[in-house]
């Protein structure tokens, strides 16, 4: 028998995190995430982990990436302004190559836009937020039992990366009360960050190894090396040579596409047959499964395709759903974002058509069904971009 | 040319311990002729050589600046961090290995203008963190602007026609904010510096010291005083604690005592606080 427990989305994040071996968390409140931490002050503790409130949403990413390099799992979580705020600091993740997990419980914007209201807006703040090129993975629940999952798995992909990994929420997912079964979190699989093989004196803390990630010792351990947000050579020191800014940025990026396979996560529902296609994540895809269910009962054949792992992009299993169906459908609460993806991946083999709402509601299944309907019938043709 | 002089590290090491305490192969570094960056550092590796500190123990964390290259050139775990996040990084480093001894290295903009929220909520938790505000008065790196501590009247690149701004007293902002050691020195008096960063690293808390310490080519520059002025206007305008308390108020107009001027001993340090709180949930569940 499954061992069902009705739990909270935010609290949930912070149960999971503290399974996949988070001991350390500092964070700012803001609505909707604010119960991840209030969560996370109450178990940290309990566990010989550190929790602070810090005085701003910069300062608890800054002090997350200082427990990282301190040899904690590091979190924080926040929602769209602190988000915003947190860029600075997430770039500097990224160029420092810092394992750290980055919660962002959405609501609608821009500005402090809808704090108790769901949005989707922050889809392309997460892969371009902060400046410079660089590829963040991004995982996106569409349930309370999938936040516990996918929280594990960012902190596992942080560590193996050594990157920051994003949990995209979204105030739906965040608030509600679902079963969880605890059973499949008992002894979940989790990865650690590697540990240089080397005695200290020929310890390089940023040259990479076999799979382009270098080991990474913790502040305390012995291992002296020095750490920058500017460009650097294998020591971790600053260099303006441009072969090895050229070649670290490269690395940078490939370090996370060449696990895109492995990174990727989708479910599929009702696509075998399928002629037309709704891609949709987070709670946005629930009202898009019951859609599936209501216009497959009136004969229309259509099918869900949704992407958990929203970064990197699933370019070709998007390419190729394109190339079966006859048109495909992007319902999300923001006014155009994914929509913009699925358009690049799919390379016009089919009509891509959007259906957008920024207003904190909900897309609700009828109106998805109603535009399937529409598109089936013919009704419809004018194609994403000028929608 | 100039020829390197050929001494070995361990001849240097014998003459000058805290030579150890040094990226030696990443020098020279940068800072400009004149500049006191060098003094403070130098300050830091004696304080830690008497106190017998290891590296194996000591991280530094900076922000951008001049200032905040330092930690380049010390042989610690150093993280040369964003603009004026130094103390929020620290603040993760001391919080996750307390045992570690945490030193930030900042400038007065770094420090008071874009940290400033940083730096007074580092005070207010009093987490044993020793900080060294490198105070020149001035934005060295990007070329001169104005900064916090400009004084009124000095120029800078932003302010062509003088400052019209009135200007932060870093130790009077550190009080007020709740720190628990504040100190004054200088790049001139290297002697006395290195007391006063021995005494902040040994204080378990929250440990500001401001070093006054000259821009020569920026500020410099700008307001027409060359090296040994500005050297010479530190040892002629700062005043030793002890002096100044007895000097009447219309001759303390432009000057600045030295020395240790805050410290209060009986206030909890921040991260032995919390993790007493740790120890006695734990102990609850056993």
């Amino acid at each position: 028998m499954a061992k069902l427990e009705l739990k909270y989305g935010n609290h949930a994040c912070a149960e999971a995190a503290i399974i996949a071996g988070c001991r350390f968390y500092a964070g700012y409140p803001i609505t909707p995430s604010s119960e991840v931490a209030e969560k996370m002050a109450e178990l940290l503790p309990k566990v010989g982990g550190a929790f602070i409130q810090m005085e701003d949403e910069i300062a608890s990413m800054g002090c997350a990436i200082g427990g990282a390099f301190a040899g904690k799992k590091s979190m924080t979580a926040t929602s769209g302004p602190g988000f915003s705020l947190k860029q600075e600091n997430i770039g500097y993740a990224v160029m420092s190559e810092a394992p750290v997990v980055i919660v962002n419980v959405q609501r609608g914007g821009p500005s402090t836009g809808l704090p108790t209201q769901v949005g989707q807006q922050d889809i392309m703040q997460t892969q371009w937020g902060t400046h410079g090129d660089k590829l963040i993975p991004a995982f996106c629940p569409a349930s309370v039992e999938e936040v516990m999952e996918e929280t594990i798995r960012a902190f596992n992909w942080a560590e193996v990366l050594r990157t920051p990994v994003v949990l995209l929420m979204d105030e739906v997912i965040g608030h509600m009360k679902e079963s969880v079964d605890m059973d499949k979190f008992k002894n979940p699989e989790i990865w650690n960050r590697k540990k240089p093989k080397v005695p200290p004196e020929e310890y390089l803390a940023y040259k990479p190894e076999e799979d382009d990630v270098p080991a990474l010792a913790d502040f305390g351990d012995g291992y002296r090396y020095h750490v920058t947000g500017l460009m650097h050579d294998y020591t971790g020191f600053p260099t303006t040579n441009p072969v090895m800014c050229q070649e670290l940025v490269e690395r940078l990026i490939r370090k996370v596409k060449r696990r895109a396979k492995e990174l990727e996560k989708n479910e599929e529902f009702m696509l075998d047959d399928a002629e037309f296609a709704i891609v949709a994540f987070g709670s946005t895809a629930r009202s898009a499964k019951l859609a599936v269910k209501l216009a497959r009962e009136k004969g229309i054949k259509v099918g869900l395709f949704r992407p958990i792992t929203l970064w990197p992009s699933p370019e070709e299993t998007l390419y190729r759903l394109a190339g079966k169906v006859k048109a495909i459908l992007v319902p999300e609460l923001n006014m155009g974002q994914y929509v913009l993806e699925v358009e690049r991946c799919t390379k016009g083999q089919c009509p891509i058509f959007r259906m957008n709402r920024a207003n904190g509601q909900m897309i609700y299944p009828f109106e998805i069904l109603e535009k399937i309907e529409e598109i089936a019938s013919g009704k419809i043709v004018i194609p994403v971009s000028k929608a | 040319m100039l020829q390197p002089i050929d001494i070995s590290l361990e001849k240097a090491l014998e003459k000058k311990p805290y030579f150890k305490y040094l990226r030696i192969d990443k020098m020279p570094h940068i800072w400009c002729p004149g500049c006191g960056n060098g003094q403070v550092l130098k300050a830091i590796c004696i304080a830690l050589d008497k106190l017998g500190i290891d590296n194996n123990d000591v991280s530094m964390v900076s922000g951008i600046g001049c200032s905040s290259r330092t930690p380049g050139y010390f042989d610690g775990y150093t993280l040369h961090t964003t603009h004026g996040r130094a103390l929020a990084f620290a603040t993760g480093v001391k919080l996750a290995r307390p045992e570690l001894t945490v030193i930030v290295t900042t400038g007065d903009g770094d420090c008071t203008a874009i940290g400033g929220n940083h730096f007074i909520h580092a005070c207010r938790r009093n987490i044993d963190i020793t900080v060294l505000l490198f105070n020149n008065w001035i934005y060295g790196m990007t070329g001169g602007q104005v900064s916090p501590t400009t004084p009124s009247g000095s120029y800078a690149t932003t302010t062509p026609y003088g400052n019209y701004e009135p200007n932060f007293s870093i130790a009077d902002l550190a009080i007020g904010a709740g720190a628990t050691f504040v100190a004054r020195g200088t790049a001139y008096h290297v002697t006395e510096l290195v007391n006063l960063v021995e005494a902040g690293i040994k204080h378990k808390g929250f440990s500001l010291i401001e070093v006054l310490t000259p821009c020569t080519i920026q500020y410099g520059r700008k307001n027409k005083m060359g090296i040994v002025d500005m050297y010479m206007w530190l040892k002629e305008n700062t005043i030793p604690l002890k002096a100044w308390e007895k000097l009447p108020e219309e001759k303390r107009q432009g000057k600045l005592p030295r020395g240790i001027l805050h410290h209060v001993d009986n206030r909890e340090e921040y991260t032995e606080k919390y993790y007493s709180v740790v120890e006695k949930v734990m102990g609850g569940n056993k």
